[in-house]
């Protein structure tokens, strides 16, 4: 088989949409991950049973079962609720979801690791509660779960794809798209697969970075 | 749902299993080969393993399968039936993912205990499989237990290809009943059951693995919960101490 250069130029313009999109789901993706994350995570550190037993048992299902399954779920279902949004917003809520229930693991670890001595300092400071969050406790537990949260915006990244089967022109979407109006599928997704290696190296350069800059 | 549509639920259940167990198996002994090469002591053979983990894990899984149906028969000339191209390119990527696991346990094996190959005069060969494997394995089964779950999930994707698995069948069952909710809640409890019993069984075989070796099968919830407290420094005196020094 040749390879055919033509195709690749021909795919560019279709290829930067896609990457747009991609990088909007990534981006948004990401935030409602370590929102939702967080809140988990001082949601199963209440006293009260009655909010830690559902919240466990949901996000353990949610982090167990298929984003796949998960996105036709919430894009086939919700609009027979009567809730109707676009493709994107479904598919960024099911990635912000479904990648919460693993921050909330590592915001977990992060506040575990913060030493007890901090907490008994802020005792006897005699902090409020809420204080002795945002001051003493989560500025300390972040900094130490960034890196962990950078290996998950990869992991994201890599799940992007999945939004094709909804309807999202992301990368891989707009791949098929070409291919199936040229019937030429080696050069447009061989260009994808590169494309993402690339991200993904580059992701991880600017996460070791930012993790030197947020150690010192 | 009629008894028809739940047979095809069920053909798709087959499938997604046996795409699993396959996909485990490739995905075991790409983890072993690569992540031994990465311990290699000729630095070619350390950078091509080192490539092959980059490159697939750097890549999207699903890519990864559009590749392997589209492209790959067309650069090769052979197609692979549905199956085979499926495991192929999950155990491919999830292999990448299972040969960092890999190395990670076997640089945690106590220099100490190659040094002692060595004084006994062992080769290379006779140190990995006597002395560094049987020490490392059982580390390896937790992360290993993660990873099986996230093939499970991975499996999902070949649904996309048009492969008849538990997904696929639910779109199908999907477009039959015209209702969603339904099925796919149904399919949902079913990865769910798959993987609760793949983590039960992890488990056992760590617990086994490591009586194996003399160490402390750590079961029990107070023996969890030490052993967590040990590495966090939250939950018993003096443990800030400890905590404090290990970040």
């Amino acid at each position: 088989m040749k390879w055919d250069w033509n195709a690749v130029s021909g795919f560019m313009p279709h290829f930067w949409d896609g990457l747009r999109v991609t990088l909007e789901a990534l981006a948004l993706g990401s935030l409602l991950s370590f929102t939702l994350g967080l809140v988990w995570t001082l949601l199963m550190r209440t006293p009260t049973r009655w909010v830690r037993w559902p919240v466990g048992v949901v996000t353990e299902f949610v982090r167990n079962t298929p984003l796949l399954v998960q996105l036709f779920f919430l894009f086939y279902v919700l609009p027979e609720w009567g809730l109707t949004f676009s493709a994107l917003t479904t598919g960024v809520f099911a990635i912000g979801l479904h990648y919460s229930t693993y921050t909330m693991q590592v915001y977990r670890a992060g506040i575990e690791a913060v030493p007890v001595g901090q907490w008994e300092a802020a005792t006897a400071l005699n902090l409020p509660r809420r204080r002795t969050w945002t001051a003493v406790i989560l500025p300390q537990a972040i900094r130490r779960v960034v890196p962990a949260l950078g290996n998950y915006v990869i992991a994201m990244l890599k799940d992007t794809p999945m939004l094709m089967v909804i309807t999202v022109l992301e990368m891989l979407g707009q791949a098929r798209l070409f291919s199936q109006q040229h019937f030429q599928f080696t050069e447009p997704v061989t260009v994808i697969g590169v494309a993402f290696i690339l991200i993904s190296y580059l992701a991880s350069l600017l996460m070791r970075a930012l993790e030197r800059r947020l150690v010192r | 749902m009629t008894p028809g549509l739940w047979e095809l639920v069920l053909k798709g259940v087959w499938t997604t299993i046996q795409l699993l167990v396959f996909g485990a198996l490739l995905a075991t002994a790409v983890s072993f080969v690569v992540g031994i090469a990465r311990t290699h002591r000729l630095w070619i053979v350390r950078f091509v393993a080192g490539v092959y983990t980059e490159v697939f894990r750097g890549t999207s899984a699903l890519v990864m399968i559009f590749w392997v149906y589209f492209v790959l028969p067309i650069v090769s000339g052979w197609q692979l039936v549905p199956l085979w191209a499926g495991t192929l390119a999950l155990g491919l990527t999830y292999g990448a993912y299972g040969s960092e696991i890999v190395r990670g346990a076997l640089n945690a094996v106590d220099p100490a205990q190659k040094e002692g190959g060595i004084a006994l005069s062992f080769t290379p060969w006779q140190r990995l499989r006597l002395i560094v494997l049987p020490q490392a394995v059982p580390e390896m089964i937790p992360s290993f237990c993660n990873l099986l779950i996230e093939l499970l999930k991975g499996t999902a994707l070949v649904s996309v290809m048009g492969m008849g698995d538990l997904t696929f069948s639910a779109n199908l069952v999907r477009l039959a009943l015209q209702q969603s909710a339904e099925i796919y809640t149904y399919v949902l409890l079913i990865y769910f059951v798959i993987a609760f019993v793949l983590t039960r069984l992890m488990r056992g075989l760590e617990k086994r693995l490591k009586a194996g070796v003399g160490k402390d099968p750590g079961t029990g919830r107070a023996a969890r919960e030490l052993k967590r407290a040990q590495t966090t420094g939250v939950g018993v005196a003096g443990g800030a101490g400890l905590g404090g020094g290990a970040a």
